[in-house]
């Protein structure tokens, strides 16, 4: 599509890119005990005992592979937070993003690392760094990170 | 091996993304599509130092880097330099398969222009035929204007020895039953 | 750990593009070749005389790929050594240190870079999501402002920092690119504005986060023989250091305490023999993507103590009358084209030491500092000298 009339012209390309990406051991198993149990796992570092969610095969820290599961639970700490309010597009839906919604870094109980994921409360300015957050999970389970919905504070 | 490996099913997560491009064609890739648009008139831009003619159009000759305005007709007529038939299907393609695509030198152009091919006689497919632009009803100013290029018909006595290989093709082949793309 | 080259490399010109929000008149290659010719022009030489292109930009946000290879024509790289790097925000000032690697291995003498993004042509965000991990990361990201937001947040909590001070960084930097007439932003603004401004994410609002730009940035770094015979005054590289992180957003401190610049600026102040940067260095061009990182990345790069990003603010320290002036050039909150932006900071402080920066020139310029930041979580840092 152009702009008759004008002497510089537009080229128009709407992407749709078609992926599969291959979760890996690690992940596959995460979102297994999540979508079956309910159930958010991290992964141990044999030599300096960190656990690391999203679990990964290797230690950053000590390069060696990481072995033992951990169940952190589902109840955590905000440590930072946002609230979203400006529009954009998603381009895994290919439409605007509702707005506005929560956003954050939760600490899971034993985790060394923070995971990352929607926040929200009964109402939205109610958010406070520190709080107290709680997983919601959706009925039917994927076996995807969606299948936590948000995390929650629980002082309500 | 690891207990928690037994058993356990491979996730393979599915995701279409879909992002909305628009790119400013810039002065000189503008005016080449607008005569298209407006006159169905083919344009090359010429080097006067490398004296070659460029199509399609651009500002500065990649070989000696010197800037470029001298703009000159070119015919809407060429010759195919090479061309293929794609059989495989892909999400993403200008075409429903099978698909000729091919590069064409335009009269007067020193440079190929890759595009489709169409309305072609796959027996009679040869590098070296003549083809010659066909354009859309409706143009808006991109390639597509050009639906694509077809054979143009020459005289027996004119016609040069076909390039491709005789071959025999089995009904229900690779390549099927001759017929018009 | 890296060490200083044994072969002295020089920056000897630098070119851009006159940043805007939208270039519709040219295409991608036409800006690339703006930039180009202008720094060809800077330098007195052609493209003969160049040994090697290294040409980059972030890839997802024009969704066009092989840039090293239809950008040739205008890029001037026919026939020559190239290579493209995209290393997202960082993609600039990898650039610059690829032409530092080139030229201080020996086996080239003058080398181009160039960074570029046509911003305009792509939709930011979706762009960004494309770096985000997909099966971790996609479903939630929310965009850069996103991620500094939520870090942001954590910053204030825990250092007591104020949004009128990040507001001062605001103002800072956009009035100094007054003074710079390539920058996309050119604003005169007060504290109360930028409080005033859109609220995006808390606590990031309009006037806390840079724009996004249209444009190019292209420079030549050459050997110890050829820089002397190009440029009266070139700028000698004396350090480049870069540092990755691990992967998720909830791995590190983005805006609390950056890692990856904390350990780069440590590694490149050790080479130079930098002992206390606030005063050992005359000028300092800091990635900033927001107000807020710029105060924490005061602390990161050893200018001040952890949590004190804010008192140094305060103090006046980084105004262009202060003890260390902090982007004279406007910085990213002034333009942002990303696969220039960190080029576009090495390019400036180059342009300090080379006394060529007109209205924002900073007096006596004998060392000066430029760092990249990318949504890698990856720092760069570059330190450059009057003399090798």
């Amino acid at each position: 599509m152009s702009e008759k009339g004008g002497s510089l012209l537009l080229a128009e390309f709407n992407a749709n890119f078609p992926y599969e990406y291959s979760a890996g051991r690690y992940a596959s198993y995460f979102f297994k005990r999540l979508k079956e149990e309910k159930k958010i796992m991290g992964i141990r570092c044999p030599e300096c005992q960190r656990v690391f969610v999203p679990p990964r095969p290797a230690c950053g820290y000590c390069f060696v592979r990481n072995s033992e599961w951990v169940d952190l639970g589902d109840e955590g700490t905000l440590w930072g937070y946002t609230v979203v309010q400006f529009p954009f597009l998603d381009p895994l839906t290919g439409v605007e993003r509702p707005i506005p919604y929560g956003y954050g870094f939760i600490e899971l109980k034993g985790a060394a690392t923070r995971l990352q994921h929607f926040v929200t409360a009964s109402d939205l300015n109610k958010l406070r760094i520190g709080m107290r957050m709680k997983a919601v999970f959706r009925e039917e389970r994927k076996g995807n990170l969606t299948d936590i919905l948000y995390f929650k504070a629980m002082e309500e | 091996m690891d207990q928690w490996l037994e058993g356990l099913e491979p996730i393979v997560e599915h995701q279409d993304l879909k992002v909305p491009y628009r790119y400013s064609m810039g002065a000189t890739t503008s005016k080449f599509f607008i005569e298209i648009r407006d006159q169905k008139k083919i344009l090359g831009i010429r080097c006067p130092k490398c004296k070659v003619v460029f199509v399609p159009p651009r500002s500065t000759c990649g070989r000696c880097f010197s800037p470029l305005d001298k703009w000159v007709k070119v015919s809407d007529q060429g010759t195919l330099q090479t061309y293929t038939i794609v059989h495989y299907p892909t999400p993403v393609q200008p075409a429903p398969t099978p698909l000729i695509y091919g590069v064409i030198k335009l009269d007067g152009a020193d440079t190929g222009l890759a595009h489709l091919i169409n309305e072609a006689d796959y027996e009679k497919l040869r590098v070296g035929m003549r083809v010659r632009a066909v354009f859309k009803e409706e143009r808006v100013g991109n390639m597509l204007d050009i639906l694509y290029f077809k054979p143009v018909e020459i005289s027996k006595g004119q016609r040069k020895k076909s390039t491709r290989p005789k071959v025999k093709v089995k009904k229900g082949g690779a390549r099927g039953v001759k017929r018009k793309a | 750990m890296a060490r200083r080259s044994k072969r002295n490399v020089a920056i000897v010109a630098t070119g851009q593009t006159d940043h805007r929000s939208k270039r519709p008149d040219v295409n991608i290659v036409e800006m690339i070749n703006e930039a180009v010719r202008r720094c060809l022009d800077d330098a007195h030489m052609t493209m003969e005389d160049i040994d090697g292109v290294v040409i980059g930009n972030m890839e997802h946000f024009e969704g066009v790929f092989f840039t090293e290879m239809w950008s040739v024509d205008g890029a001037g790289s026919f026939l020559k050594h190239g290579m493209k790097i995209t290393t997202g925000g960082t993609t600039g000032s990898s650039l610059a240190l690829a032409g530092y690697y080139h030229v201080a291995s020996g086996l080239f003498d003058t080398v181009m870079t160039i960074g570029w993004e046509k911003q305009s042509e792509g939709e930011t965000t979706a762009g960004l999501i494309f770096q985000a991990d997909p099966l971790w990361e996609r479903a939630t990201m929310s965009g850069a402002i996103g991620s500094f937001a939520a870090s942001a947040s954590a910053y204030m909590h825990k250092y007591g920092i104020t949004e009128e001070q990040a507001a001062k960084v605001a103002v800072k930097n956009r009035k100094n690119a007054l003074n710079n007439p390539h920058a996309h932003l050119k604003l005169d603004l007060t504290v109360e504005q930028v409080l005033k401004s859109k609220m995006l994410a808390y606590p990031i609002k309009m006037l806390d986060m840079c724009p996004t730009s249209d444009g190019a940035c292209a420079m030549i770094f050459a050997s110890e023989e050829r820089a002397k015979k190009i440029c009266p005054n070139p700028a000698w590289v004396i350090a480049g250091v870069t540092r990755h992180d691990q992967p998720f957003g909830g791995d590190l401190e983005m805006v609390v305490n950056l890692r990856t610049l904390r350990s780069a600026t440590e590694e490149a102040y050790k080479i130079a023999g930098i002992k206390d940067p606030l005063r050992d260095f005359d000028v300092a061009e800091l990635y900033e993507p927001c107000t807020f990182a710029e105060l924490s990345w005061y602390e990161a790069a050893g200018f001040c103590g952890p949590g004190e990003g804010g008192k140094l603010m305060d103090s006046g320290a980084t105004y262009m009358d202060g003890e260390l002036p902090v982007n004279p050039s406007g910085g990213v909150l002034s333009t942002n084209c990303i696969g220039a932006t960190a080029m576009i900071r090495v390019a400036e402080a180059a342009i300090q030491v080379m006394g060529k920066g007109g209205k924002r020139q900073v007096p006596n310029v004998n060392r000066a500092m430029a760092t990249g930041f990318g949504g890698s979580w990856w720092s760069d840092v570059m330190i450059l000298s009057k003399t090798p």
